[in-house]
C-alpha cells in the first residue's frame, strides 16, 4: 500500500470526526450485543465465554463510557443465518444496540454484515473466517478482528511445508468454508513447493465416520493430511486418525483448530498436529495474566476468538471516548486510526478494508510428557509477523478500499 | 349466537388483526408468523383432512425458498416470478414424492416423507449454487407488479399479507368443497370411500401436491421477507415444528395451524437467550399435547363454545 | 482394488451400527406399532451414559455395555408405563410425535449439560491397536463392533424365533386381542419389548462411544439414516431390518469407492427406488 492514500484516509477522518462528533451518546446509552452460538458446535469455542469476555471488558473500562452507561445483551444465534439476522434486525430497531460482536460461523456473520451495514451499525468479527468479510462483501461498518481463512490455510500451509511437510492430502468439508479453504491451502502449499496429492470430501454437517475418507489419506502416502473442516468433524477426524493409525506415521494438519478442540481430544490424540492460532494463553506474561482472570470465571482457558472479542470491544470502547460520540462513522474513522496495543495483539492496525492486520502462530499440539501444566497444549513453532500472516489490503478487493 | 356467525366473527377478526398488525408488532416478526402460518395451514390440509403426516414438509417450503433466491438474484427475475417459480418447483418436488409416498399410509407414509426430505437436504448442502451452509443470502425484494418497491417492512408486508390471504382462501375452498369432503371420508374410513368408488390414491396425492405447492409459495414469499434461504429450512427440525404449530393450534381447524404458528414463533422469539432450554420447552410442549390436549386450542376452544353456546352436543 | 476392500469394511462396520439400531426400531415397531423416533436420542443417551460411568463412578468398558443397557432398560420401561401407554388405541401416529418430542427434551438437556463438542471415550485397553490386513489397517475395536454386532443380531432373532417368549412376542405382532384372551399378559409383554428395544439402542451407544465424539446430536444424524434403512427392510420385519442394515452399509461402502459425492444420499436413492418395485419394503409384508 502507497503511503498517501493511508495518509489521506487518517486525515479524512480526523477531519470528519470532530464535525460528527456532537458530543452525543445516542439513547443516552452506549449498547452492545454479542451474537454467538449458544448451544451448538461453536458453543465451546466462542459461546459463553464469549459473552463473558465482553462483560469483562465492559467492566475493565468502568462500566461508563462519556459518562453514560454500557449495556451489554446476547443471544444465541443457533448457527442459523435467519435467527442471526432477525435478531440483530431487532436489536437495531428496537433495542437500540449500536455494536454486535463475536458472530462467531461465516453464515451468520454474512448475514448479519449487511443489516448492520444499512442500519449504520458496527460489527466486530471474531468468530468467522470468511476472507471475503473484508474483500469483496466488505462494509464501511465491519472490521474482522480474530483470524480469517487465509491466515490460517498461508500459516499452516506455508509453514507446515517450510517444516519439511511438502506432500499434502486434504480431507475437506463439501461445503464453501471448506471447499475455499482446501483451495487456498492447496495454492499455498504449491507456491511453497510442496505438492498435492489428492482430496477425499465429506458431506457437513452429519458425518460421524470419516474411516472411509481417512482410508483415502493414508493410501496417498502424503506426509501431511490437511483437515479441512471445523468443529466436531475436525475432531472425530482427529480421533480416528489416531484410531486407523494414520498418526503418526503422517501427520495432522488442522486448518481450523481450537485449544477448547485440544482439550476435548485430549493431548495423547491430539499430539502432534500443527495448527495456526491467533491467540494462546500462554505467550507472554500479559496474555497469562488476562487469561488466568478469564479461566477463574469460566474454568476454561480462553480461545482466540474469546480473547478477540474482549479486545475487540475494549477498542471500540476507547474509539468512543476519544470520539465522543458513539456515532457508527466517528468510531470507525476512530479505531482505524488509533492502532490495536494490547495483551491480543501488538501495534496492530486496521486496514481501509476493515482488517485487523496482526501477528499469528503456528503451534504444535505437544505430546502428554511435554504438557507441563493443565492446558499446556501448544508448542509455538513460528510467529507469523503481521505483514506476512494477512492479506495485503490490494490482494482483498474490498471495493471501499480502492477510493 | 350460531356457529356460522361466529366463525364468520373470528374471520372479521383475523382480517383486522392481520391489517393492523405491522403497527402493533415488529413488521419482520410479523410476516414470520405469516410464513410460517401460511406453511401450517398447508400442511394441516395434509394432516387435518386427508389423515396423512408428512414428515418432510421442509423440503417443500425450502426448495422453494432456495428456487426463488436463486430466480431473484442470480437470474434477477421480477419478484411474483420468483415466487411463481418456487411455487412451481415445490409443486412438481409433491408431484413426485407425493406419487411414490402415497403408495403407503400411517407411519410408513410419514417415514418416507421424511427420506425424501433427508434427500432434499443433502442435495442443497452439497450442490454447488445453493451457498452450501451459509445459504443464499442478500436476496433483492425487489418490486411487485413492477410498481410497488419492496423496501419498506410495512410494504413489503401488506405484499405478504395478500399472498398469505390467497392462499389461505383456497386452502378454506379447499377444505369445504366437495374434495375436503371426501378427503375426510378418506381420512375417517378409507375402505369405505374406495368402495363409494372413490379414486383414493388420486385424491390424496392432490391433496399431496397441494400441500406441497402452498408450503411452497409460504416457503419463496419467506425468501422475499428475509431476504436468505437457509439450511435450515431445509431441515427436518422445520418438518417436526410445522407439526407441532399444526398439533398446537389445532389440527383439523381451519384457524388452529395460524394460532400454533403465532405462539411457536413468539415461544422461539423471546426464549432466544435461553439456550438449549428452548428444545426442552419445544419437546416438553410436544409431549403435553400430545397427551392431554390433543385437539390443540382451536380444537379446546370450538369444544368449549359448542359446549356453552350452542349447547347440542359436541 | 485395495480401497474397494477398504471401503467395503468400512461399509461394513457402519452396517452394524445400522443393523443394531433397526433391529430395536423393528422389534418395538412390530410389537407395539409405534414408531420410536427417540430411538437415536436413546443411542446417543447410552454412549453419555457410558461416558458419564466412566467419568464420575470409574465404570469401565465392558462393565458398561452389562450395566448401561439395563440401566436404559428400565428408563424405556419407566417410559412406556408412564407416557406411551396413554397413546394405545389411538392412531399411531401419536406414539411417532410423543417419542419426537422425547428427542427433543433429550437432546436439549444434554445440550444444557454438556455443550456440543462433545467428550472422548477411550477405547478399552484390551481392544487397542490394529492389525493391518494388507489392504487396509483394521483398528481392533472396529474388528470387535462387527463380531458383537452380528452376534447380538443373531441372539435377538433367536429368542424371537425360535423360544417361546418369542412365538409370545410374534403372536402378539399379529394379534393382540386373541393372545390375551389365551391369558398372556400383553400389557408386560409391550413394557418388556419397549424396555429392550431401548436397552439395544443404548447398547449401540456404549459401542459407538469409544468411535464417536460423544456428542448430545450423534443419535438424531444417524437415526435418520436407519430410517430409511427400516423402510427399505420393510417394517417389523427383524431378519429384514439386519439384513438391510449390514447391507446399506456396503452399498455406501461401494458408493464412496465409485462415486464419493452421492455416499451421503444414496441410501434414499435406493429407499425411492425400493418403494417404485416393492412398496412394502423388501422383506414386508404388504398390509
Amino acid at each position: 500500500m502507497s503511503r498517501i492514500p493511508r495518509v489521506a484516509c487518517c486525515l479524512a477522518a480526523l477531519l470528519a470526526a470532530p464535525t460528527l462528533a456532537a458530543d452525543k451518546v445516542s439513547d443516552g446509552v452506549v449498547k452492545i450485543g454479542v451474537l454467538t452460538d449458544m448451544t451448538g458446535y461453536y458453543s465451546d469455542l466462542a459461546g459463553p465465554g464469549s459473552v463473558l469476555a465482553a462483560r469483562m471488558a465492559v467492566e475493565d473500562f468502568g462500566g461508563k463510557v462519556l459518562g453514560k452507561p454500557i449495556q451489554l445483551v446476547s443471544a444465541d444465534h443457533q448457527l442459523k443465518a435467519d435467527v442471526a439476522s432477525n435478531t440483530a434486525r431487532k436489536w437495531f430497531d428496537q433495542e437500540q444496540v449500536d455494536v454486535i460482536a463475536d458472530l462467531v460461523s461465516s453464515s451468520t456473520a454474512g448475514a448479519v454484515m449487511p443489516v448492520a451495514a444499512e442500519k449504520k451499525r458496527i460489527t466486530l468479527l471474531s468468530g468467522p473466517g470468511t476472507t471475503a468479510f473484508t474483500g469483496e462483501k466488505c462494509t464501511a461498518y465491519n472490521v474482522h478482528w480474530t483470524y480469517n481463512n487465509w491466515a490460517l490455510a498461508n500459516g499452516t500451509g506455508r509453514e507446515v511445508v517450510r517444516q519439511g511437510g511438502d506432500t499434502w492430502f486434504f480431507v475437506t468439508a463439501d461445503y464453501i468454508f471448506g471447499r475455499s479453504l482446501e483451495e487456498d491451502t492447496s495454492k499455498v502449499v504449491k507456491a511453497a513447493g510442496g505438492k498435492v496429492l489428492g482430496f477425499a470430501r465429506h458431506p457437513s454437517p452429519g458425518t460421524t465416520d470419516f474411516s472411509s475418507y481417512l482410508l483415502q489419506a493414508q493410501s496417498s502416502g502424503a506426509k501431511i493430511v490437511g483437515l479441512a473442516n471445523a468443529g466436531a468433524d475436525t475432531v472425530n477426524c482427529i480421533k480416528q486418525a489416531n484410531e486407523f493409525g494414520v498418526t503418526p506415521k503422517q501427520s495432522l494438519a488442522g486448518l481450523l483448530v481450537f485449544i477448547t478442540d485440544v482439550h476435548s481430544l485430549g493431548l495423547d490424540t491430539a499430539k502432534g498436529m500443527y495448527l495456526t492460532t491467533a491467540f494462546y494463553w500462554d505467550l507472554n506474561d500479559d496474555t497469562r495474566k488476562w487469561s488466568q482472570r478469564f479461566f477463574e470465571k469460566h474454568k476454561k482457558m480462553p480461545t482466540m476468538v474469546q480473547a478477540g472479542v474482549y479486545s475487540s470491544i475494549m477498542h471500540y470502547l476507547k474509539a468512543v471516548q476519544a470520539a465522543g460520540t458513539d456515532d457508527a462513522d466517528a468510531v470507525m474513522a476512530k479505531m482505524k486510526a488509533t492502532p490495536v496495543n494490547d495483551f491480543f495483539a501488538k501495534n496492530a492496525r486496521i486496514g481501509p478494508d476493515g482488517l485487523l492486520r496482526h501477528d499469528m502462530y503456528l503451534a504444535r499440539v505437544k505430546a502428554p510428557g511435554a504438557s507441563k501444566k493443565p492446558w499446556d497444549y501448544y508448542e509455538i513453532v513460528k510467529t507469523i509477523p503481521a505483514a506476512e500472516a494477512f492479506p495485503t489490503v490490494e490482494q482483498q478487493a474490498c471495493p471501499l478500499a480502492k477510493k | 349466537m350460531s356457529a356460522p356467525a361466529l366463525r364468520r366473527l373470528a374471520w372479521a377478526a383475523m382480517v383486522l388483526l392481520g391489517l393492523a398488525a405491522p403497527y402493533l408488532v415488529y413488521p419482520v416478526f410479523a410476516m414470520n408468523v405469516l410464513c410460517l402460518a401460511l406453511f401450517a395451514s398447508a400442511f394441516n390440509l395434509l394432516l387435518g383432512y386427508a389423515g396423512l403426516l408428512s414428515f418432510g414438509h421442509a423440503a417443500f417450503l425450502g426448495a422453494a425458498a432456495y428456487v426463488t433466491g436463486i430466480t431473484l438474484r442470480t437470474w434477477g427475475l421480477p419478484t411474483e416470478l420468483g415466487v411463481l417459480a418456487g411455487t412451481a418447483v415445490a409443486t412438481l418436488l409433491g408431484l413426485v414424492f407425493g406419487a411414490l409416498a402415497i403408495r403407503r399410509s400411517g407411519i410408513y407414509f410419514a417415514m418416507i416423507t421424511l427420506g425424501f426430505a433427508q434427500l432434499v437436504y443433502f442435495l442443497v448442502v452439497q450442490l454447488p449454487w445453493t451457498g452450501g451452509e451459509d445459504g443464499l443470502q442478500g436476496i433483492p425484494r425487489g418490486k411487485a407488479l413492477g410498481l410497488l418497491a419492496l423496501d419498506g417492512p410495512v410494504t413489503t408486508y401488506y405484499f405478504v399479507y395478500v399472498a398469505f390471504l390467497a392462499g389461505f382462501w383456497l386452502i378454506q375452498r379447499a377444505i369445504h368443497s366437495p374434495f375436503g369432503h371426501v378427503l375426510r371420508a378418506i381420512r375417517e374410513n378409507e375402505p369405505r370411500a374406495l368402495s363409494l368408488g372413490y379414486d383414493v390414491a388420486h385424491y390424496k396425492l392432490l391433496a399431496f401436491v397441494l400441500s406441497a405447492a402452498l408450503s411452497g409459495l409460504a416457503g419463496s414469499l419467506k425468501a422475499v421477507v428475509l431476504q436468505f434461504a437457509s439450511l435450515s429450512d431445509v431441515h427436518w427440525h422445520r418438518s417436526g415444528e410445522v407439526v407441532l404449530m399444526t398439533l398446537l393450534g389445532g389440527m383439523g381447524t381451519v384457524l388452529g395451524p395460524s394460532v400454533g404458528a403465532l405462539l411457536v414463533v413468539t415461544l422461539e422469539n423471546y426464549l432466544a437467550d435461553v439456550g438449549s432450554w428452548v428444545t426442552v420447552i419445544t419437546g416438553a410442549v410436544f409431549v403435553a399435547c400430545v397427551l392431554a390436549f390433543r385437539r390443540g386450542i382451536v380444537g379446546e376452544v370450538r369444544a368449549l363454545v359448542r359446549r356453552s353456546f350452542i349447547g347440542g352436543k359436541p | 482394488m485395495q480401497a474397494l476392500f477398504g471401503q467395503l469394511l468400512v461399509g461394513l462396520i457402519n452396517g452394524s451400527f445400522y443393523a443394531l439400531l433397526s433391529l430395536g426400531l423393528a422389534i418395538i415397531f412390530g410389537l407395539l406399532n409405534v414408531v420410536n423416533f427417540a430411538h437415536g436420542a436413546q443411542y446417543m443417551m447410552g454412549a453419555f451414559a457410558a461416558w458419564m460411568a466412566a467419568t464420575y463412578l470409574g465404570i469401565g468398558y465392558f462393565w458398561a455395555l452389562l450395566l448401561v443397557p439395563a440401566a436404559m432398560g428400565l428408563v424405556g420401561v419407566a417410559v412406556e408405563r408412564l407416557l406411551l401407554r396413554r397413546l394405545y388405541g389411538l392412531d399411531n401416529l401419536y406414539g411417532l410425535l410423543l417419542t419426537f418430542g422425547l428427542t427433543l427434551i433429550a437432546e436439549g438437556l444434554f445440550h444444557q449439560a454438556y455443550g456440543n463438542s462433545g467428550s472422548t471415550y477411550p477405547v478399552p485397553a484390551a481392544l487397542r491397536g490394529g492389525v493391518n490386513l494388507g489392504f487396509m489397517y483394521l483398528p481392533i475395536y472396529r474388528a470387535w463392533v462387527v463380531v458383537v454386532s452380528v452376534v447380538v443380531c443373531t441372539a435377538s432373532w433367536f429368542v424371537i424365533e425360535r423360544t417361546k417368549l418369542g412365538a409370545y412376542l410374534r403372536a402378539g405382532t399379529e394379534n393382540p386381542r386373541l393372545l390375551q384372551a389365551f391369558g398372556v399378559n400383553v400389557p408386560l409383554m409391550f413394557t418388556i419389548t419397549y424396555g429392550f428395544g431401548v436397552a439395544l439402542a443404548a447398547f449401540a451407544g456404549v459401542m459407538a462411544a469409544p468411535v464417536y465424539q460423544v456428542t448430545p446430536l450423534m443419535g438424531s444424524s444417524l437415526i435418520m439414516v436407519v430410517f430409511a434403512v427400516v423402510v427399505i427392510g420393510g417394517m417389523g420385519s427383524i431378519a429384514g431390518s439386519i439384513f438391510t442394515g449390514l447391507g446399506i452399509g456396503l452399498v455406501e461402502g461401494l458408493t464412496r469407492y465409485l462415486y464419493p459425492e452421492a455416499s451421503s444420499v444414496v441410501v434414499f436413492v435406493v429407499m425411492a427406488l425400493v418403494l417404485l418395485v416393492r412398496p412394502a419394503g423388501l422383506f414386508g409384508r404388504q398390509r
